[in-house]
């Protein structure tokens, strides 16, 4: 199996002012630009450096358990009857999501650079809970923000993010939910900003950290392309992935960005349906979603006409985000990836198909990357490959699941 | 009502340092935010802010995820959302503060998306028509600045530029190199409380700032009481009173006035 835990071509994207075409950049405040100048220079230190690469490689196998298998779904592909299923298994890795790939690297960075606060936003919470993972693996301080709304849906993470040793930060401003927790984990940091290390935790923000969020997740596709080979003789003629902000789907998108005959397929959260205007599928609602500037980076952004960020809805913390990495946003333009949505009654079935027929209980987020594939599979021939990132578990939305149907 | 102003845009900051400058002291540049507590308490308070001797504006257009705010502006600027405040609206209110007679310099202060979504060039040309004179934003540093740097100065707008006691030598040079009108200087932390002094670092981070470049600078950091403002009225060109002045105008508007009258006082002596 590769040694290879950050892949990066001189080729790839982003430019020297951190874009991917027109998205991206760097739209925050001056007191951090400086920190993302050091940011950004400790990160081309550490990743010319091969002891980083050890180090992160050596807990990647012994702490978080990769490379995390590839599964045949064997009975869903056959209720299916269509196109053969593979799931990437990143709810396998240690905390139950990929998030843990990108804490660990950033972590470890942190470390390197002598900071010893650590802060960081969460949606669903798995973010939160990988951070606070890996900050009790490095004996790092750790103060993760919440919305008060994801608070509530997601419990059992705010229980392991304590656990853990972290401080949970409520955050009641706004729509109280991942775009809130990053408004205020990005004010803690303006004023912090000597002392504190900010872990994001998708590829969005300010440069560099949608190149760094990729790089750290990029051995998602990296193990999965050559498994996938092993296990199905060929590359799959499709990849699928949610995207919320998008750290998973880019993580397993990179590694087969040079496959042409692979499509790329990302899935947003359909909410309650796109004429219904509570969902958070930026690439699907052009009425309402544009390019525009949020959180220190130029994407798609759903906002009214008076450029007000829209307040957005899905079943899944994870995915409820009014923007999206701008390497998506490029990816799209440059019909590299295609994006499609799954609404919150696609995924919840999806999660129950995947719980009956695998044994395996999706997290809600990637609960919509098998939706698309359940979609997509029976219009396919039986010879043909999908390969879905499992990006987590599903037992932190047990809550949520048991509230709409019931236990 | 036409703008009866003779000085418009860049010249007129000018004027305003200048002026300050003749009376030994600092110019003061209160921020207020449009539609808080309602579209006509807000201009109210401008007009008492301008009657008691404030030199220049910030007009704050609100907006919806405000990441370089503290909690009493973005509580402010989410009850002036909720008012149904707009970026046009914002741009009325300075049409009406002009009319009014205020002839003060007012630089137009919000985040970028409302702008972009606006439309940058037209956003620059329709705020010079209403009477603004220039325009910051707190989350465009100068290498993102191209959208508007060009329709600025094709107006005669100042488009200010951050800096902050983390900028280094070369953001230093950046902004004294790209910035029109003065540079804004924000401190990490907020003074809180009376001093006897300013902080050395901030003292030591102008002097710095004074040897790389002869633009005004202009001190925003939680200045909120008369000895505040007496302190760094020795030091700057100018600076700026934010969340001291949205607080009264939550309770009243002659509470904006008291405030904005011992400021003013404060530092005329």
């Amino acid at each position: 199996m590769t040694e290879l835990y950050i892949r990066r071509d001189l080729t790839d994207l982003p430019d020297a002012r951190g874009y991917f075409g027109e998205f991206g950049g760097r739209f925050v405040p001056e007191t951090i630009i400086p920190a993302l100048d050091e940011l950004e220079g400790a990160y081309a230190d550490a990743i010319a450096d091969p002891s980083f690469h050890d180090e992160l490689a050596h807990l990647q196998r012994s702490y978080t358990g990769r490379p995390t298998p590839v599964s045949y779904a064997r009975r869903l592909s056959e209720r299916l009857g269509g196109a053969q299923i593979y799931l990437k298994r990143e709810d396998l890795a240690h905390t139950g999501a990929h998030k843990i790939n990108n804490a660990l690297g950033q972590g470890l960075l942190a470390k390197r650079m002598g900071k010893r606060r650590i802060i960081a936003e969460t949606g669903a919470g798995q973010h939160g809970v990988g951070t606070a993972t890996a900050m009790a693996l490095l004996g790092l301080e750790c103060h993760v923000y919440m919305g008060t709304v994801d608070i509530k849906r997601q419990q059992p993470n705010v229980f392991r993010m304590k656990l853990l040793g972290a401080e949970v930060i409520p955050v009641t401003s706004g729509s109280r939910t991942l775009k809130d927790a990053i408004n205020e984990a990005m004010r803690d940091w303006v004023t912090n900003v000597e002392t504190t290390f900010y872990l994001l935790g998708s590829a969005l923000g300010p440069h560099p950290y949608p190149m760094m969020v990729r790089d750290f997740q990029s051995v998602i596709g990296v193990e999965a392309r050559e498994q996938i080979q092993e296990m199905a003789g060929q590359l799959p003629d499709a990849c699928i992935a949610c995207v919320g902000g998008g750290s998973n789907a880019i993580g397993m998108f990179h590694a087969f960005r040079d496959d042409e005959g692979t499509e790329l397929i990302g899935v947003e959260a359909g909410g309650h349906g796109i004429e219904s205007r509570e969902h958070a599928a930026r690439f699907a609602d052009l009425d309402i979603s544009r390019p525009g500037i949020l959180h220190g980076t130029r994407s798609y952004v759903m906002q009214d006409d008076d450029g007000q960020i829209m307040e957005t809805h899905s079943i899944s913390a994870g995915l409820d985000y009014p923007s999206v990495g701008p390497e998506h946003a490029h990816l799209r333009q440059m019909e590299r990836a295609f994006y499609t949505m799954a609404t919150d009654e696609e995924a919840l079935e999806a999660f129950q198909v995947l719980s009956k027929t695998e044994g395996i209980i999706p997290a809600l987020e990637s609960s919509h990357a098998l939706a698309e594939a359940i979609k997509r599979a029976p219009t396919m021939p039986r010879d043909s490959v999908l390969l879905v990132n499992l990006s987590g578990r599903g037992d932190k939305d047990l809550d949520t699941v048991i509230g709409v149907l019931g236990s | 009502m036409t703008n009866l102003r003779e000085i418009h845009g860049l010249a007129a900051l000018d004027k305003m340092f200048a002026s300050a400058r003749a009376q030994g002291r600092a110019a003061f540049l209160p921020y207020f935010p449009i539609g808080y507590p309602t579209y006509q308490e807000s201009l109210a308070a401008v007009e008492a802010i301008a009657d008691e001797g404030a030199d220049g504006f910030e007009i704050g257009i609100p907006f919806s995820d405000p990441i370089a705010d503290g909690p009493t502006i973005q509580a402010a600027t989410q009850v002036a959302l909720e008012n149904g405040m707009t970026v046009q609206k914002c741009l009325d209110a300075v049409r009406t503060l002009r009319a009014k007679g205020i002839s003060q310099p007012m630089l137009m202060m919000g985040y970028a998306n409302p702008l972009v979504a606006y439309g940058t060039d037209q956003f620059v040309r329709d705020a010079r028509a209403a009477g603004a004179d220039g325009l910051i934003v707190p989350d465009l540093p100068p290498e993102e600045a191209a959208m508007f740097a060009d329709s600025c100065a094709r107006e005669g707008m100042a488009l200010v530029f951050f800096l902050a006691p983390t900028s280094n030598d070369r953001r230093i040079a950046m902004a004294a190199e790209h910035a029109t009108g003065f540079i804004y200087v924000v401190s990490l932390t907020g003074i809180t409380g009376a001093r006897a002094q300013l902080p050395t670092y901030l003292t030591d981070f102008i002097a710095r700032l004074r040897s790389r470049t002869d633009k005004p600078l202009v001190l925003g950091f939680g200045i909120s009481t008369p000895e505040h403002a007496r302190q760094v009225s020795e030091l700057m060109d100018g600076f700026i009173v934010g969340s001291a002045l949205v607080r009264a105008g939550g309770e009243s508007v002659a509470a904006v006035r008291g405030l904005a009258g011992s400021l003013c006082e404060a530092i005329r002596g």
